[in-house]
């Protein structure tokens, strides 16, 4: 059963090593990441956002869904990771009365 | 945090330090609209600011936010971002959507600034006080009465 799981998971690695290569290259005209929605950011940012910084206006306006539960998200992790953080006793300094036991063992 | 590690060189050097950390965060917080930078950038840089003199002072550090008042303060950032939202929502317009703002200004689009203006200050309050809330509760495991009960 390993030996099948190996064999298959080289075959998938072989593939998609062997399709990379047929990938365009970054920033290539042709290609539809640089023909759906990327030529009307450019051209319309400025009249649209009122801002002159493209990635202001992408994340902040036309993507400002996103970015605010970007922001929510950051603020969940970061509280979660406090109470777990105060919460747990795993990794903190011993007492004083630990300290005493470890010289009786010396 | 049980004594602070600052020496001669590091109280000396984060006078500054410390102020050119705090001006640059403003400095990119007020700009991102026009150059690179923006909210994240600027929490970032403004929790280091605040950390640094609290590492080195200890408690004593006058620009001190800590403990509850942080965690608050990082709700509020992210209640900031969604009531520039219902805002839009007041002024008539669809959620997040700047034009409707319900204050007008004269140029149209400076009240559209205006409003990502604000989301920046939510995000990077957001940003600021969760960085400080990490640290914050990382310090606390090493205090007197923050060990093993």
């Amino acid at each position: 059963m390993r030996g099948l799981v190996a064999v298959l998971l080289a075959i998938i690695t072989g593939v998609f090593c062997s399709v990379v290569t047929y990938l365009p290259e970054i920033g290539a005209v042709n290609t539809a990441p640089n023909q759906h929605v990327t030529p009307t950011y450019i051209a319309r940012s400025v009249e649209d956002t009122g801002s002159p910084n493209i990635v202001t206006g992408v994340i902040i306006d036309y993507r400002g869904f996103d970015t605010m539960w970007e922001t929510s998200v950051m603020f969940l992790a970061g509280l979660t990771t406090v109470l777990l953080l105060t919460s747990n006793n795993v990794g903190r300094r011993p007492e004083k009365e630990d300290d005493e036991e470890g010289d009786v063992i010396k | 945090m049980r004594e602070p590690f600052g020496g001669l060189i590091l109280s000396t050097a984060f006078r500054i330090l410390v102020p050119f950390t705090i001006v640059y965060g403003v400095y990119v917080l007020c700009l991102g609209e026009f150059s690179p930078g923006g909210g994240f950038q600027a929490g970032a840089l403004l929790s280091v600011g605040v950390l640094l003199s609290r590492m080195i002072l200890g408690d004593k550090a006058k620009f001190n936010i800590s403990g509850k008042t942080s965690v608050v303060l990082a709700g509020v950032g992210t209640f900031l971002y969604t009531f520039t939202g219902w805002l839009t929502l007041f002024g008539g317009g669809n959620f997040l959507d700047y034009n409707f703002m319900p204050i007008q200004m004269e140029p149209a689009h400076e009240m559209h600034a205006m409003a990502i203006f604000l989301i920046e200050i939510g995000v990077t309050t957001c940003v600021m006080m969760t960085i400080i809330n990490l640290m914050d509760s990382i310090i606390k495991r090493g205090d007197d009465d923050g060990s093993v009960k």
